[in-house]
């Protein structure tokens, strides 16, 4: 018994340390979540842009308070469930969708060194927390107890296992000629004197395509959006979601897109060095995490150009992509990869092999 | 440590306590989450553990591709609960005998390994921390034979299963999206230029 | 690091894994019509393969002891290889007529041979599990290949749950005894067991290990699979897996047993002389009763492994020998006995009830006359090659001072004889339901091999010493 109180002792007396490692947990969620609404509204204008038409316009200056009213909205409104629905998982089930999410962000740096977790096996964490978010879509298509809700919870589970193997592969060649998981030393080993050329999407550009692409597909993003495929199961596994709920789910959807779109500016396009590195322009050719935020706002802008361009695949087609398109390329690239790097195509960068 | 120790035993409890609803919940839905929840407490061990590769690789491919799979085939399959318990009350004699005797087994091994404190000294390579570049490395030189079988055996369940499920049944109509995807254009649609037909009013 | 002798002392195996790949894309190209090209590409696998398994490229040891290639391992795998392709050739016109002559028929059991010669020269425990798996993967699958016969997948299935909890039970005893000798490798396990402290933790793996260790080999009393799968798998597959694996699985227990634990051999001498009674016991008796042909060899099975753990039971190189010797005359004379049910069957007729073969001397003498020697064989008459597989294995029995287990296999020898004796007595002495000529097989090197393989019993049992000098030498014997 001493013992147990001894161990309880040390913890409250660890406390102060470990609120403080729980406020740095929860420090990024805020603005993110305010990106995911200024990224709604961002889709919203694009596509009205691209459709001839205005976009949401009323409120607030160039309707940039859209976003948080809807937020309110949903907020306040009832979270119905259907009767036969199983009631736990039917709640539990955005926020697992959500909690991945939010947790990949730990390890995405956004300068040398500045993560809130500078992990030794960032790479294979954020694989371990995108495939995670499945269980989210899976769960509600299950607990709901719906028929449209559980096609598109199935659709989900094949397709996300499917191109989640692309995804990992095209992230092995990466890892290939980094010699490092650690996602700084990622970015370090993509600096150079030969500009933006230096950067892993020349010589992985098949890589960094279907990297991209399974990334739209693993966030269920048109024109890979069968789970919700309004057209043919409503709204797929969230049909019978309201409510804060379904701001969740939403919300979950926003921060993954954004994830994939600084992961494949930290992965392909070099992260926070600048464009002109090595090329001493001073400012222009500087590091900083402006280039980041700015390379992801591209990517992140790649996402809504596809839904605005894009028809809905069909889902046997999504599986024929995955399986028989990207995975023996991104096998054949790998191998390739591994040639550059053995033969000395590419420097192995900083974090190279001890 | 303390924090850590703390932590190791609030992992355990939801592991030993996910484990067992493994076994008991009815649902086997219910029962499936369950053993994802075992598997991802379970990583959280190791990686306190400092096994951050084995812990990660287990959510990755257990937890993230497995078990969504697992999930996908239990939902698809409607079990009823209630058969699955027939026969419940008539095996628990034995069930109760065998789970004594391997208890009794267990605790005895536990105690040859109490008397031992450290059966293996931990593995110098190791030291540095990141077991990552360790495990690779030992994969490829000191397990390489080991470690290309396995690859052999999963070509093996991969022939197993294409040969056991992948049936040619004629007389079937079915898409190939593969030929689907590779239509050209003027396969189609054919453009035909034609005179105009003029306004509706007025006489050809 | 590998090294050139690495690979060359891995040649055949590795030759075998291209073949295998490249057979499989080959098969892909073929049409349904020209599988016999598939049929005949793997027997010549098979025999280069044989060849360079002779030829000794290398060295005893490779990949730093993982892979460790000695007498036994090359003796054992000639054999294998000869079974196997015995085997092929013998099934094909089964499979031709039933809609299972699919290139993956070939595939899955040149991946289940490669397993089993990664098996015999396993060097570590984790090569004895991986060769092990790969053998029991493809064969699980190769029982369910008649997918539409319920018989089929039933035994697939039973197979499958009973060979994965072996697997478990392996697995679970040799991680006992690595925690407690340190090591994966079965040499310094073998150096290291006898000194390590913590005995009850070794000798709880080593229980484990044996209970893994009898179900994959079929010994009673974990034999339950063993008649459901003979029995619900298709012919020519009972005939591979009935014949080949059994001299996997005397590698795999030499390796495991001698290699490995040799240093604590009391620990399980006991239980694997208790498993050989056992088999002995229920195999024979069991068989008695028997209505099906392919059941009652499932049954003849279990004895004989009962036979050749007798041969293990005391631990001396003679012992192994003479294991060895009866593990190489039952493969060969299973493959024969097989073989004979696959060459008496026809489209819509198995042929696999004892009944069946009624009157088979009127009908075709030559044929009757082949089963009587393999039966005889099998039951261990003397001359045929089964009674001194018998003979060596008690001989070796009563030296090591086990008298007792000698006179109890002697016994059931005896009763054994009975039920294989039933068969000829039905083929000789019953008339026939249906007395006209059976109809010529067609298959020409079917009806040439069996023959030749059934004449061999006899040869072989006329002129054994050369092939046991062969296995005493693998064995490191002084003749």
């Amino acid at each position: 018994m001493d013992s147990v109180i001894a161990l309880f002792n040390s913890f409250v007396n660890d406390w102060p340390n470990l609120s403080l490692a729980i406020g740095l947990i929860l420090l990024p969620l805020l603005p993110l979540i305010i990106s995911v609404a200024m990224y709604v509204w961002w889709e919203r204008k694009v596509i009205g842009w691209m459709h001839v038409r205005m976009g949401p316009n009323q409120v607030g200056p160039l309707g940039l308070a859209q976003a948080f009213a809807d937020v309110f909205k949903l907020l306040f409104k009832e979270i119905t469930v259907p009767e036969k629905a199983s009631t736990f998982l039917f709640y539990l089930a955005p926020l697992i969708a959500l909690v991945p999410a939010m947790a990949a962000w730990a390890v995405v740096p956004i300068g040398d060194k500045m993560a809130w977790s500078n992990a030794n096996a960032g790479l294979l964490y954020l694989l371990a927390m995108t495939s995670l978010g499945v269980y989210g879509i899976v769960l509600a298509g299950w607990a709901s107890n719906s028929k449209y809700a559980f096609l598109g919870a199935m659709r989900a589970a094949a397709q996300v296992v499917s191109y989640e193997i692309a995804m990992g592969m095209a992230i092995v060649s990466v890892l290939i000629l980094t010699g490092s998981l650690n996602l700084s030393d990622v970015v370090q080993a993509q600096a150079g004197s030969k500009g933006f050329l230096e950067w892993y999407w020349l010589p992985l550009l098949p890589m960094f395509v279907i990297y991209f692409i399974s990334g739209v597909a693993e966030t269920n993003r048109a024109p890979f959006d069968v789970t919700e495929g309004e057209s043919e199961i409503v709204a797929g596994f969230h049909v019978e979601y309201s409510g804060s709920a379904f701001a969740i789910f939403f919300l979950a959807e926003y921060a993954n897109m954004i994830l994939v779109a600084f992961l494949s500016s930290v992965l392909f396009l070099g992260g926070w060095l600048s464009p002109l590195q090595g090329w001493g322009l001073g400012i222009l050719s500087a590091p900083g995490w402006w280039w980041l935020f700015a390379k992801a706002f591209v990517m992140a802008f790649l996402f809504l150009w596809f839904r605005a361009t894009f028809p809905r695949y069909r889902y046997d087609q999504i599986m024929r992509l995955g399986w028989k398109v990207f995975i023996p390329i991104t096998i054949a690239w790998t191998f390739v990869a591994g040639c550059l790097a053995f033969f000395g195509g590419v420097t192995i960068g900083p974090g190279g092999t001890p | 440590m303390t924090t850590q120790l703390v932590i190791f035993y609030f992992f355990a409890t939801v592991l030993v306590a996910s484990a067992l609803a493994v076994i008991t919940l009815k649902n086997s839905v219910h029962a499936a989450l369950s053993l994802v929840l075992t598997f991802f407490t379970a990583a959280g061990i190791w990686i306190l553990a400092e096994a951050e590769f084995l812990g990660l690789a287990l959510i990755v491919v257990y937890v993230g591709a497995v078990m969504v799979l697992f999930l996908f085939v239990v939902m698809m399959l409607d079990i009823k609960p209630e058969s699955m318990r027939e026969g419940f009350i008539r095996f628990l004699p034995v069930g109760v005998i065998v789970a004594l005797v391997m208890l009794v087994e267990m605790l005895s091994l536990i105690g040859v390994k109490a008397l031992q404190a450290q059966a293996l000294p931990p593995n110098p390579a190791l030291a540095d921390g990141s077991n990552t570049a360790w495990l690779g490395k030992a994969l490829y030189t000191q397990f390489l034979l080991p470690f290309e079988i396995a690859a052999l055996i999963l070509t093996v369940a991969l022939i197993a299963a294409v040969t056991l499920t992948l049936r040619k049944r004629s007389g079937v109509r079915t898409q190939k999206p593969s030929e689907q995807v590779q239509v050209q254009r003027n396969e189609r649609l054919r453009v035909v230029k034609m005179a105009s037909e003029g306004k509706p009013g007025e006489s050809a | 690091m590998i090294s050139l002798t690495d690979i060359l002392t891995l040649l055949p195996e590795s030759f075998l894994t291209v073949a295998i790949c490249a057979l499989l894309l080959l098969d892909l190209f073929l049409k349904p019509g020209q599988r016999s090209i598939t049929h005949y590409l793997a027997i010549a696998v098979l025999g280069v393969t044989g060849w360079l398994v002779l030829q000794h490229y290398g060295a005893p040891r490779a990949f730093g002891g993982m892979f460790v290639r000695d007498g036994i391992a090359d003796v054992l795998k000639v054999f294998l290889l000869l079974t196997t392709a015995l085997v092929f050739v013998y099934a094909r016109p089964y499979l031709r007529d039933r809609g299972l002559f699919v290139g993956e028929y070939y595939i899955l059991s040149l991946f289940a041979v490669l397993g089993m010669m990664l098996l015999v020269s396993a060097g570590s425990m984790v090569m004895i599990y991986l060769g092990l798996e790969l053998l029991a993967l493809s064969s699980y699958a190769l029982v369910a290949l008649n997918r539409d016969s319920p018989l089929s997948s039933e035994a697939a299935m039973k197979y499958f749950v009973l060979g994965a909890l072996a697997s478990g039970m392996l697995l679970y005893g040799m991680s006992m005894i690595y925690g407690a000798t340190g090591t994966l490798d079965l040499d310094k396990i073998h150096a290291a067991a006898a000194a390590t402290p913590q005995r009850g933790m070794l000798l709880f793996g080593v229980v484990f290990v044996v209970v893994g260790i009898a179900f994959k080999f079929g010994a009673a009393p974990f034999h339950m699979w063993l008649p459901d799968v003979y029995q619900g798998a298709p012919t020519a597959v009972t005939a591979f897996i009935g014949s080949a694996p059994k001299l996997a699985a005397f590698g795999m227990a030499y390796r495991m047993f001698e290699s490995g634990l040799g240093s604590v051999g009391p620990y399980w001498q006991q239980m694997l002389a208790v498993l050989a009674v056992m088999s002995l016991a229920i195999g024979n008796i069991a068989a008695i009763m028997q209505s099906n042909l392919k059941r009652m060899l499932a049954y003849s099975t279990i004895s004989h492994v009962g036979f050749l753990l007798l041969g293990l039971v005391n631990g001396q190189p003679a012992g192994y020998a003479a294991a060895m010797f009866y593990a190489i005359s039952y493969a060969l004379t299973a493959a024969a006995a097989f073989g004979m049910i696959l060459l008496l069957s026809r489209a819509g007729f198995e042929s696999e009830e004892i009944d069946d073969f009624k009157g088979l001397n009127q009908r075709a003498p030559w044929y009757a006359f082949l089963m009587a020697l393999v039966m005889f064989s099998l039951a261990g008459v003397p001359p045929l090659f089964g009674f001194f597989g018998k003979l060596l294995v008690l001989k070796a029995a009563v030296d090591a001072g086990a008298l007792w287990l000698a006179i109890v296999g002697a016994v059931f020898a005896i009763i054994g004889i009975y039920y294989y004796l039933r068969v000829v007595k039905v083929m000789y002495f019953d008339g026939a339901d249906d007395a006209s000529a059976l109809p010529p097989v067609a298959d020409a090197p079917v009806r040439t091999l069996i023959s030749i393989n059934a004449l061999a019993l006899l040869v072989l049992g006329l002129t054994w010493g050369p092939l046991y000098g062969w296995c005493a030498r693998a064995l490191g014997i002084a003749q």
